[in-house]
């Protein structure tokens, strides 16, 4: 209670919340206010923004209304992001809390694996997996979750590491608690804040991985997805160049929700660390 | 003693807090004063203000805690009028300041010798060169060893005592008026302690520096103290010389402090059992850290080869300074550490020979209670359901357990009431009692007692030992009991072994042991107790 | 010497991550539609199944999974990362050809991103709560959430476009044949709008973690120390936290050499400079498979020599690594 109370005390959270909010909104509103496949023809090429009532924010080079694919684009962008979050940190929590409990040479080749995921580059081995499995929605998404997990096992390490060797766990140990008890019900519940709180970066990461990826025309075509977007408006930058700009501002927007959602769910749980 | 005026008086000085703190002020209307060649301690436990008051002096108060009444004269100077500049020309060359843990205290990342050469730098205009053979004469008068390496070591590379030393030399570069040394042997070891105290006399001693001593130990009050101030939440409760004030306490919290302080001498030895319960022979336990397969690999004999044995229904106390060994022997013994060899018999089970199923079948005939009782409490839940953790993990019915855990409350003096309430509403001996009351859930044979007390203020310690007593008649249990404080090893236990470098050089008979040591590393620890007569025989 | 050594043995440690990830990204591949055969067919033309199992055997493609495996790992101990079959010269060439603009642009963000993420943190550091950190904080959150695609298309649009200051793509004026320092001068005014697009997220990394670094350390007990000793704020700041607040910065350069390499697949492309990253796109683009997997091993060799770099950095100003040792 106290953590909601401190939340809402912050403007930057609250701003955050609010975005994230409108973000949701447009995601479950574009059904009912766009109800035409937003890919489909729609008018004239090429419409400026707030010239036709119509097409409040123009239509890109195809003739498709721009306001429709920003509004389903935040289906995607959320279904994605949060998705593939959910893989990276499941994947995550589970590598770092089996590596730091048990230590050793289980730690060990967790830890190989993890360090050989970091040293490629991410987003080249997101390049790998699409080039590899193609670019459907699904195969995207889970790409995306793939090459997400190592910072969050990373982080569930280091809170086992430092909790396993803290007196509680150890008097457990003593009263005779068998691992998967010690490991689940006392070390993770106190493990699990900070990672939930990084999932909220993670997010943050995958959305933009993914947007860059369809920019580069390697992510579904047959999705309304702001980064596809992006990219068309590219051939006609030079003068039509809100059709690239509009999207990019959706994205922004949607990344900076989510990241301060996170801080600010960060700040109210550890309130110790805001008041310095 | 003090012949001329005071170099620092402090005259009804307020200290107040940030809204939302626990209370408004944290010192109120404290007057004390401190003469030349004078060493005036202030005590108080936690929470009392004593280091509030070393701050408000320097000027250097957290943010958002301000002075709001009051004066500070220093040598006829207001250092509460002072400006910033000012001030900063008036720290560290007229007032200096040691503080209590060395290792932090000091920048990592930069040498011995150039951190005391700052002092001179910014506050003299000396030459490199003259800066550092002051800094080595510094080094030297501050006793230690090899000054030229010790100033171009790291902080990393000194002991805690040597650490402690380069900040007394820090603190005196420039010949300050006025120590304030901030608790700057609670962190060391006792035989450490007692020689940076000797230090801290003699340099005084020389240079006729006043020096205002914050401290929570009324040993080493006995042992340096010219003058006393005690304190409590905020406000002086007592004052006076030193010989007044611990030969007649007048005001209950001072005579509750000091006869928390108890002299070594142990009370009459009890009976004890013929029964043999618990007996260790050759127990090894060898770290090895870093290396590759298993070559230049550091090894440390944590433990080397202990052998001993605890009869049914005593208090066996392993006495040692931190490094002895004497925490990874207790982990032995309860198997949160696996030993390399020996035998651990209980029983006529060997404990060193059992597999982790069978140790968690056996657990409730041997219990622990950890040092640090914030960390030995999982913080999400509730005190009751950690008492009955334990009985419900070796199969009894949860309701049972739980109402079992009421009564447990009732015996280690908590109120069942609160039983519903999280770790952190308690405050640290109540959550001592809660550890406690979690291994006796168990009904345990043997408790072994991991510096159970440390961590807590002096005045709960003695209540927190008290109940361990009276648990220890009322349930029949035999106890292991780890300290680092021989004055509380002198209370409580029947029997002592006393570890350096994990070995046992000395054991037997509390009263024996203590009363006539036979090995010289005994003899010193029991002679680096600070307060000379005060500490060892029975206060009046 | 004892840090070199150090080093060292974290540099040989890593051969076994290097191999992990070579086996992984080889049998992933193994997995994909199409081999180099297929590839160079298409770009051929097409053929027939006869000259396609001819190059095959060429190739060693008709071989067991494990052996084409033991091949390849063999080849690459004699560096020799195959032939692309697309580009038509081996994959040691055409990735040599394209590693200059890459490193360029690297080392140029790199440098952007730290030395203002440094300078920014610390103000807002000594700033904290008050307007110069919210203004800060603020203008670093929306950088890291936009994405540098976009800020790179905007950039161009703005400062190439209409501004017309600088050109809006390439790595060097091909038109004029320009030596010496105005072809230094050429190539610095292709890379200040990648390097900005590419350097704006770590700024904002850099900054917030210094802003947070420096309040740690000023929390520190020996910053008391050093105001006891009577030293004035910006000597502080200068001899006793700054130093101790770099140690994170310095991690985080090995931890985000990846990433920051992986972003530069994005903005190499939006600027259309010949760099590596836009070697990696092509080659997914054409299913040129060879060129991707000696791709992943450079980089991933990159990535192990730029924390290399950052162990010695980070050994030179903490004294108490070498003692771990």
């Amino acid at each position: 209670m106290d953590a909601l109370k401190r939340y809402f005390r912050s403007p930057a959270a609250v701003l955050g919340l609010v975005l994230l909010l409108i973000v949701v909104g447009m995601a479950i509103s574009a059904g009912y206010l766009y109800p035409r496949d937003p890919l489909a023809l729609a008018g004239r090429p090429l419409v400026w923004p707030f010239t036709n009532p119509r097409f409040l924010l123009g239509t890109d080079n195809s003739g498709r209304d721009i306001a429709a694919q920003i509004f389903h684009g935040a289906r995607i962008s959320l279904l994605i992001g949060g998705v593939a979050t959910l893989i990276a940190v499941t994947i995550g929590v589970m590598v770092g809390a089996i590596a730091g409990y048990y230590g050793g040479w289980i730690d060990n080749i967790l830890m190989r694996i993890t360090e050989a995921f970091q040293t490629l580059p991410n987003f080249v081995l997101l390049l790998v997996l699409v080039a590899v499995f193609g670019s459907t929605l699904t195969t995207v998404t889970i790409a995306v979750g793939i090459v997400s997990w190592p910072a969050p096992a990373r982080l569930t390490r280091a809170e086992f590491l430092s909790l396993r060797s803290r007196e509680f766990v150890q008097a457990g140990r003593t009263l005779g608690m068998p691992d998967a008890q010690l490991i689940l019900r006392e070390i993770l519940p106190n493990a699990l804040p900070p990672v939930i709180v990084y999932a909220g970066v993670v997010m943050a990461v995958a959305i933009l991985l993914e947007s860059a990826l369809a920019f580069l025309r390697l992510s579904d075509a047959n999705v309304a997805s702001w980064g596809n977007l992006i990219g068309l408006g590219r051939d006609v930058l030079r003068v039509q160049w809100y059709v690239s700009a509009i999207p990019g501002v959706a994205i922004l927007i949607t990344v900076l929700a989510v990241s301060l959602v996170g801080q600010g769910l960060n700040d109210a749980l550890n309130p110790r660390l805001k008041q310095r | 003693m003090s012949s001329t005026g005071p170099i620092l008086t402090v005259d009804r000085l307020s200290v107040r807090l940030p809204k939302g703190a626990d209370r408004s002020h944290a010192i109120t209307e404290v007057s004390l004063s401190v003469a030349e060649n004078e060493i005036v301690c202030i005590v108080g436990e936690s929470g009392s203000g004593k280091s509030m008051m070393a701050n408000a002096i320097m000027r250097l108060l957290p943010q958002g805690v301000t002075t709001d009444h009051g004066r500070i004269l220093f040598v006829g100077r207001d250092l509460c009028a002072a400006s910033a500049a000012e001030m900063r020309s008036i720290r560290g060359a007229e007032i200096a300041m040691v503080f209590q843990e060395p290792m932090t205290a000091l920048n990592p990342l930069r040498t011995i010798g150039d951190q005391i050469g700052e002092v001179l730098d910014i506050h003299t205009g000396l030459a490199k060169a003259e800066i550092r053979s002051r800094v080595l004469s510094l080094l030297s008068d501050v006793h230690i060893p090899d000054p030229p390496r010790a100033a171009k070591a790291y902080p990393h590379e000194l002991s805690g005592g040597q650490r402690q030393r380069a900040m007394i030399a820090m603190a005196l570069a420039l010949d300050p008026k006025l120590l304030i040394a901030d608790e700057p042997t609670t962190a060391l070891d006792v035989t450490t302690q007692a020689q940076i105290l000797k230090l801290i006399r003699e340099l005084q001693q020389r240079r006729n520096t006043a020096v205002l001593f914050i401290t929570h130990d009324f040993g080493v009050v006995a042992e340096i103290a010219d003058r006393v101030v005690v304190m409590q939440h905020g406000v002086v409760v007592e004052h006076g010389t030193a010989r007044e004030v611990l030969r007649n306490p007048r005001h209950a919290y001072t005579q509750q402090l000091i006869a928390a302080v108890p002299p070594v001498a142990a009370p009459p030895p009890r009976r004890l059992s013929d029964q043999t319960l618990l007996a260790l022979s050759g127990v090894v336990k060898t770290y090895r850290a870093g290396g590759f397969l298993g070559r230049g690999a550091r090894v440390t004999h944590a433990v080397k080869d202990v052998s001993f044995t605890l009869p049914k229904g005593a208090t066996l106390g392993i006495v040692g300074e931190s490094g002895s060994g004497k925490s990874t022997l207790a982990r032995c013994i309860i198997r949160l550490i696996d030993p390399d060899a020996g035998s651990i018999l209980l029983d006529g089970h060997d404990w060193a020979l059992m597999s982790r199923r069978e140790i968690r079948q056996r657990t409730q005939q041997m219990q622990m209670v950890f040092q640090d009782p914030f960390a030995s409490l999982n913080p999400r839940r509730k005190a009751i359901d950690l008492v009955a953790q334990g009985p419900i993990v070796h199969g009894t019915p949860r309701d049972k357990a739980l109402s079992e855990a009421r009564e447990l409350f009732q015996l280690v003096g908590l109120d069942p009431s609160a039983a519903d309430r999280l770790p952190h509403e308690f405050s640290g001996g109540q959550r001592q009692r809660i550890g406690l009351a979690r291994a006796l859930a168990l009904k345990p044979d043997v408790l072994v007692a991991d510096e159970p007390v440390s961590a807590l203020d002096v005045s709960v310690q003695a209540q927190v030992l008290r109940l361990l007593t009276s648990l220890r008649e009322r349930l029949g249990l035999s106890i292991i009991f780890i300290t680092h404080d021989l004055r509380v090893a002198a209370q409580i236990c029947d029997l002592v072994a006393v570890m350096k470098d994990g070995v046992v050089v000395e054991h037997g008979l509390t009263h024996q042991v203590f009363g006539t040591p036979q090995h010289a590393y005994t003899r010193a620890l029991l002679d680096a107790i600070p307060g000379g007569d005060f500490a060892r025989t029975p206060h009046p | 010497m004892r840090i070199l050594s150090l080093a060292g043995r974290r540099l040989a440690a890593s051969i076994p991550t290097l191999v992990l990830i070579l086996v992984g990204v080889f049998l992933l591949l193994q997995l994909a539609p199409g081999d180099t055969v297929d590839a160079m067919m298409a770009q051929m033309g097409g053929g027939d199944a006869a000259t396609a199992r001819e190059l095959r055997r060429f190739y060693g493609l008709d071989l067991s999974i494990p052996m084409q495996l033991a091949n390849y790992l063999w080849r690459l101990v004699r560096l020799d990362l195959g032939f692309s079959a697309i580009y038509g010269k081996p994959v040691a060439t055409v990735i040599l050809e394209r590693l200059p603009p890459t490193l360029l642009l690297m080392t140029s963000a790199l440098s952007f991103a730290f030395f203002f993420g440094l300078v920014f943190g610390v103000i807002a550091a000594r700033g904290v709560n008050r307007w110069p950190d919210t203004l800060i904080s603020t203008v670093g959150l929306i950088f890291y959430a936009t994405p540098s695609f976009w800020f790179g298309l905007m950039a161009i649009v703005v400062f190439s476009i209409y501004l017309q200051w600088l050109p809006a793509g390439g790595f060097e004026d091909i038109g004029a044949i320009r030596t010496g320092i105005w072809r230094v001068l050429d190539i610095a005014s292709h890379l200040i709008l990648p390097s900005l697009t590419l350097g704006l997220i770590f700024l904002a990394i850099y900054l917030r973690i210094m802003r947070a670094s420096m309040l740690e350390v000023l929390n520190l007990d020996f910053v008391r120390t050093a105001r006891a000793k009577g030293l004035d704020e910006t000597r502080i700041i200068t001899r006793h936290v700054l130093r101790n607040a770099l140690l994170p910065m310095v991690t985080l350069i090995g931890l985000q050499a990846g990433t920051m390499l992986g972003g530069s697949v994005v903005v190499e492309t939006v600027f259309s400079l010949p760099g590596l990253g836009r070697l990696a796109y092509e080659s997914v683009v054409q299913r040129d498979l060879n060129t991707l997997l000696g791709i992943v091993f450079v980089s991933a060799l990159l990535v192990i020599l730029v924390n290399f770099v950052t162990d010695l950095l980070y050994a030179r100003l903490d004294p108490r690594i070498a003692a771990e040792s």
